[in-house]
């Protein structure tokens, strides 16, 4: 199974209302590459993200992970998420717990871990993060970059096959987007499969072993960075370039 | 006032009484609360439907008529708490006080549901989508995230819930329990000429219970801020 693509979508099509925010989708993550998604907004590229992990429903196609199609509800669901990590844009830390409790939240819970071994776990990976000495503190006195950097541990420390990136750095301040964007790029460097809606063309190009490019619901172009930055193929990627390169 | 201060004992057993109630249906109307509200927001329909219809009906009802059901209709069914032979100390709690502790619970949970439901509207929607992607279930998601934080965002109409419930335990005087409203109509009775001294020392005590409770409900709520 090991040269079996982990995350495949096939013929996805989604709709809110009359919108169709996922025409036809089909995309296939193998293991340890870095697909970056971009697009102008409302293109769909967070849905898309999302559907990954069945924080949203699609109507039509299929989404495999690790060949296991994704169940509907229940024990089953709770368990796939398990072994997709995500990063949401505005964090979602847990308000009420320290900040190792967030960490440590999963393997506890669902993991079944000892607490001890948990907690030392979780001091590795927040140190990995930069932010080991926050561990006591809770997520409102922590900075966003922080926080983030959190949010990533959190979800690493499930183990994850796949790593779901939600435009993590469009919450920051410019100055604590490089912080989140290193620990992005160690992680891609480590062998992470990952999936990464970003604004970011600056860890497309360096990270990245894929981007996809969306419009309008529908994935418009796909190359490796390279190629995709400076030579687009579609008129809709060419203004996208245009609108952002500019500056 | 000298109907009461000759009869401390009995006028502190009877708020006694009273204190037991609000604790035993304090605690249960909590708990019966916290599981309504969890099938309200759940997932399964049938769960929603019955939790909702619960609500509506309990709400609706007027207390004294939850007391009367328990105390005259439910033994012809078969409900009735003779059974209930508990005596501390001085205390005795048997049927009357069964009934009382299950039509105050039943009641107050309503409340406590509807209170909590709106702690859970106040917990944004990231942290439910942040606990569902590290794979916890619905009752981990509830359990671990959702309600800890509605409880915070809702112990002051939840304290208020409680506090009603510390006043509606005087019903449980008309059904058979000798709590504090109970032992001020004896004392009126008794000592005609001291209604007024009786009833300001009754209310003093019920001030006292109130005002203890409110207290304790500020200082966790500030203690939550801090930790928040």
């Amino acid at each position: 199974m090991t040269g079996a693509p982990l995350v495949v979508l096939d013929h996805v099509d989604k709709w809110f209302g009359d919108l169709h925010v996922l025409q036809d989708i089909n995309l296939t993550v193998d293991r340890g590459e870095v697909v970056v998604v971009i697009g102008p907004s409302g293109s769909g590229k967070s849905t898309l993200c999302r559907a990954i992990n069945r924080l949203e429903v699609i109507q039509q196609g299929s989404i495999t992970l690790d060949g296991q199609p994704l169940p509907a509800e229940g024990k089953e669901l709770a368990n796939l998420r398990a072994e997709v990590g995500m990063v949401f844009q505005s964090f979602n830390l847990f308000a009420h717990k320290t900040i190792l409790e967030n960490v440590t939240l999963g393997p506890i819970k669902v993991r079944g871990i000892k607490k001890e071994a948990a907690e030392t776990r979780a001091r590795e990976l927040l140190d990995r993060v930069g932010v080991g000495h926050q561990a006591a503190k809770y997520p409102a006195q922590l900075s966003g970059g922080q926080q983030q950097r959190v949010a990533i541990a959190r979800a690493l420390a499930m183990e994850p096959k796949v790593m779901l990136f939600d435009e993590p750095t469009s919450a920051l301040d410019p100055e604590m987007i490089s912080e989140v964007l290193e620990v992005m790029v160690d992680l891609a460097k480590r062998g992470m499969t990952m999936v990464v809606v970003t604004h970011e063309m600056g860890f497309a190009r360096t990270a990245a072993d894929r981007v996809v490019f969306m419009a309008d619901g529908a994935i418009v172009e796909e190359n490796t960075p390279d190629e995709f930055f400076t030579n687009p193929q579609s008129d809709r990627a060419k203004d996208f370039l245009g609108k952002i390169l500019k500056h | 006032m000298n109907a009461v201060l000759d009869n401390l004992d009995a006028y502190f057993k009877a708020f006694g009484y009273t204190i037991f109630l609000f604790l035993v249906a304090g605690v249960l109307s909590t708990l019966l609360g916290t599981v309504l509200v969890a099938m309200r927001v759940g997932p399964v329909a049938v769960l929603r439907g019955a939790a909702a219809t619960y609500v509506t009906v309990v709400r609706n009802t007027p207390l004294v008529i939850m007391f009367a059901f328990f105390s005259f209709a439910a033994p012809i069914f078969g409900i009735q708490f003779k059974w209930l032979q508990v005596h501390v100390g001085t205390f005795d709690f048997t049927a009357f006080f069964g009934a009382a502790v299950v039509s105050l619970t039943l009641y107050t949970s309503a409340f406590v549901c509807e209170g909590l439901r709106a702690g859970v509207n106040a917990v944004p929607l990231g942290q439910v989508e942040a606990a569902r992607a590290i794979g916890l279930p619905f009752g981990g998601v509830m359990s671990q995230v959702v309600l800890p934080q509605a409880f915070r965002a809702a112990l002051p109409p939840l304290a208020s819930v409680q506090i009603a419930l510390i006043k509606n335990t005087s019903v449980a005087a008309v059904f058979g329990v000798a709590e504090a409203t109970a032992q001020m109509r004896t004392f009126t009775n008794s000592f005609s000429s001291e209604r007024f001294g009786i009833f300001v020392c009754f209310a003093i005590g019920y001030i006292v219970i109130v005002e203890a409770f409110s207290f304790l409900a500020t200082r966790t709520e500030r203690h939550w801020r801090v930790a928040l």
